[in-house]
């Protein structure tokens, strides 16, 4: 029998990603799970909201507003902030949120291990004794050193807050922190709760009437299916019989948007590059790098693998007079300039190396890979496109960073550009696949990552780390990717730095 | 009764048989899955995770013991009836492959059926009427059958019926989302949604089966048919077709008694090979019409290196091939009954 007539209060959304947990803190939690943590749980704080280019409006990364926190101080050494919880804040069972919960729920997130704890790690929370609930309504965090990254870490997808007594009930001793439990029965007190999911299928969320951590959602339900093949995903949405398609190539979301409503956001603080590994001799030359650099064909790469949606990364001025990132490099396609530094370098012979992809994403990898083999022939540097299946990319290139010239993708969360550098650029960490190492870079990471930006010596020492990083190339960067969302008949799209769909905003027209 | 009934003990026989097959199957898997390049603590740790919660994840896992004791852990579990939990779906590998493999095998026999009503009347005809339109149209469907790739016919049928006409519902699966699922006795929807009297659902469920089942169908159509035509042609040019019609036997009782039940057998055996292969081949349309069935799954789980849930599919398919292989014996007999199990 029909559920419930559609009406203008019900929307639906494809994807093509799968949900395979409602908890975030669970191991093995895919992305597109992320989106439960946002939708159905709520954090003390969140960010503002700002038009975003390219349409719609982003969260603002400047401004941080109240979710279940009424009110916050920081002390004046920076290393104690205080949070007031709103007092008619309930979960949705009815019991009122109690800072005991949040106690609970961060002593969690740093304790299970994995990605939650790591997100929490920078934030500078790494212990459960740094976390009081002094009273019901008043929580403490202390930190071991003041950090700017602090606030906006709790406002990530993480560090939600979970019914802690409804949780322990249904722990064990094996599972103290009901992973098994939560994994399938969200307890949160968030706009939305989670009316019937069929894991590989779809995600039925039904509004919380309740909900006091922001004004209360237009739809009273939305339902998310999974739908795998992008060529269905276009023509459900084009005919109007889903609302919202998430997540559409950009190849979709370039032909569509002269018929309906795309929204092509580029994604904060991520760049795709290509990756000249240190490790590999040719590449320690920074003449070579620097003809990569200059070889690449930017426009064409940019063309054809986004097919125009994002930001060009390339052709920017030298001098560094904003700390705005990702930047345009000073880079541009001129093989004369390529040929001269190839010249110039110890391997004026040319050379021959693997040009490593991943089969996950070879939608934007193999079109660039491509041009970037035929630009690089014209060097002298002979290019075999290696294509490693997805389950080895990580591993290949992130963990063993044993690809000699590869393209890497990452994004940060937390949109300031030492965050970015803190992953990518500091060595041995994770994203740094090139195993780059310079002794400035180091120091100036390590002295900005944790400083206010509006400290005086922030501006001029990011500077300085932007002027090293495109004078070295470990990544030359080449373009900003943008997340595609094309919408019909729907109002309020926000883009998020954690590529999910919030749902709370959105309205039907 | 053992004794008593010869297609009994056979039958028994055919399952003991299957025990060394089956157990065969049960080690490959595991060594194929521990072959498989990449390291699933790597990609099951998340987007930022660093060595150490790698480790954790490999220990939480169970991927630092020894390959041995890993096998023996599985084998005890699989003694029990647990599958073990998928990691890329988040819930046991028995619960997915209940919930997913009725999904493809309704579309596998409903593709298959109609394949059947189709190919075998169209063969049939085509045989009888060598070098006739008949014939031509035979040889047209079954060449474009076996060309068109199903991931295209499927795309093309969506663009044709549903967005350009509009008639076919959207292609979301099983069931729109305004249905409700059925109550789960098969996991057949159509069979489930008619034990409730649920009609209003049992037509939801069959016009979302229509484009689907008729992409595979084209697919699988083309060998049925073919074999359907050589095989009629071969019994009809034989020399007891001829005594047959000597003896002034009616057409009708020629062509159905006696030559298209000769023919049947070679159909019968293609019917089974094409279904095995349809079942783990239909993964394109799966995706295409967001099918939630095994097939997909199966591909999802070996992208990420999910060692339970492959295993899990293999040894549910090398289950299902045991049976349908017995099925096809036991149908062979019941067609011609010079095939006896005495002799095997």
């Amino acid at each position: 029998m029909p559920a419930a007539a559609q009406g203008s209060d019900t929307l639906v959304v494809v994807s093509g990603q799968t949900i395979n947990s409602l908890d975030l803190h669970r191991s093995g939690t895919s992305r597109a799970s992320y989106q439960v943590g946002v939708n159905c749980y709520d954090r003390l704080v969140s960010f503002g909201t700002k038009e975003a280019p390219g349409g719609g409006y982003s969260f603002d990364y400047g401004v941080v507003e109240p979710e279940l926190a009424e009110s916050w101080t920081e002390s004046d050494d920076g290393l104690t902030l205080t949070f007031k919880l709103k007092p008619d804040a309930k979960f949705w069972d009815g019991r009122k949120v109690t800072a005991a919960d949040v106690k609970w729920s961060f002593d969690r997130a740093v304790s299970v291990g994995g990605f939650p704890s790591v997100q929490m790690k920078a934030g500078g929370f790494v212990r459960p004794d740094q976390f009081e609930a002094v009273d019901d309504e008043t929580f403490v965090i202390k930190l071991d050193f003041p950090s700017k990254l602090s606030i906006p870490d709790l406002a990530v997808p993480v560090p939600y807050i979970i019914n802690s007594v409804e949780a322990l009930a249904n722990a064990t001793e094996e599972d103290p922190w009901a992973l098994e439990y939560l994994h399938m029965t969200p307890a949160g007190s968030g706009a939305f709760k989670i009316a019937r999911w069929t894991p590989g299928e779809q995600m039925v969320y039904e509004r919380n009437d309740d909900w006091v951590g922001g004004p209360l959602p237009a739809l009273k339900r939305v339902v998310v299916r999974e739908v795998p093949s992008p060529a269905t995903r276009r023509a459900l949405v084009e005919r109007g019989d889903v609302q919202v398609a998430f997540d559409i190539p950009d190849k979709d979301a370039a032909e569509l948007a002269e018929t309906l409503d795309v929204f092509s956001t580029p994604v904060v603080n991520c760049m795709f590059c290509l990756c000249p590994n240190f490790a590999f001799e040719p590449f320690q030359d920074p003449d070579v790098r620097k003809a990569l650099a200059y070889a690449i064909p930017y426009a064409d790469i940019f063309q054809a693998a986004a097919y125009g949606r994002g930001v060009p990364l390339w052709g920017g001025e030298e001098e560094i007079n904003d700390i705005a990132w990702p930047r345009k490099s000073q880079y541009y396609t001129d093989l004369e300039k390529a040929k001269e530094h190839m010249a110039k370098s110890g391997f004026a012979e040319g050379f021959d190396v693997p040009l490593s992809i991943s089969l996950d994403l070879v939608s934007w990898m193999e079109p660039t890979a491509i041009l970037i083999q035929e630009a690089l022939g014209q060097i002298g540097i002979t290019v075999e496109i290696e294509k490693i299946p997805g389950a080895n990319w990580r591993t290949a290139s992130l963990v063993e960073k044993r690809l000699p010239l590869h393209l890497e993708t990452f994004g940060g969360w937390l949109d300031t550009p030492d965050y970015y550098f803190f992953w990518a650029y500091q060595d041995g960490h994770l994203f740094n696949s090139s195993n780059y190492r310079n002794e400035e870079i180091e120091e100036l990471t390590n002295a900005t990552l944790h400083m206010p930006m509006d400290d005086p010596e922030y501006a001029p020492k990011i500077k300085r780390m932007f002027e090293i990083v495109l004078d070295e190339l470990p990544r030359i960067p080449l373009y900003q990717p943008a997340l595609n969302v094309a919408a019909n008949g729907v109002d309020g799209y926000e883009f998020w730095f954690h590529r999910q769909l919030d749902i709370r905003p959105l309205k039907t027209v | 009764m053992l004794a008593t009934s010869p297609r009994l003990r056979a039958t028994g026989l055919r399952i003991v048989q299957a025990i060394p097959v089956v157990i065969g199957v049960v080690v490959i898997s595991f060594l194929l899955t521990r072959a498989l390049p990449g390291d699933p603590a790597v990609y099951f740790a998340g987007v930022a995770a660093d060595a150490d919660s790698i480790e954790q994840t490999r220990v939480a896992m169970g991927l630092d013991k020894p390959m041995a004791q890993q096998f023996l852990i599985y084998v005890g579990d699989l003694l029990q009836g647990d599958l073990g939990q998928s990691l890329s779906s988040g819930r046991s590998v028995a619960e997915d492959l209940a919930k997913r493999l009725p999904a493809s095998l309704e579309l596998t026999l409903t593709a298959l059926l109609l394949a059947i009503a189709i190919a075998v009347p169209l063969g049939v005809l085509a045989a009888t009427r060598p070098g006739t339109w008949v014939d031509h149209l035979c040889r047209v469907v079954v060449t474009a059958g076996v060309s068109l790739p199903t991931f295209f016919t499927g795309i093309l049928l969506i663009y044709v019926f549903y967005y350009l006409l509009g008639i076919a519902p959207s292609p979301l699966g099983r069931l729109d989302f305004i249905y409700l699922d059925p109550d789960h006795v098969t996991g057949f929807y159509l069979i489930d949604a008619a034990l409730m009297g649920d009609w209003e659902t049992w037509r939801g469920a069959a016009k979302q089966l229509i484009l689907p089942a008729g992409t595979l169908a084209l697919f699988t159509l083309a060998p049925i048919a073919r074999m359907t035509r050589a095989a009629m042609l071969s019994a009809l040019s034989s020399d007891f077709i001829r005594t047959a019609r000597a003896a002034g036997l009616s057409n009708r009782t020629v062509l159905f008694r006696y030559a298209f039940r000769n023919a049947l057998l070679p159909v019968v055996t293609t019917l089974g090979m094409v279904f095995s292969f349809a079942l783990g081949a239909n993964v394109l349309v799966e995706k295409v019409f967001a099918w939630p069935g095994i097939g997909s799954y199966a591909v999802e789980a070996l992208v990420v290196s999910d060692y339970a849930a492959v295993q899990g599919f293999v040894l549910a398919m090398a289950l299902l091939f045991v049976a349908l292989n017995l099925v096809i014996d036991l149908l062979y007999t019941a067609i011609d009954p010079r095939i006896g199990f005495s002799s095997k």
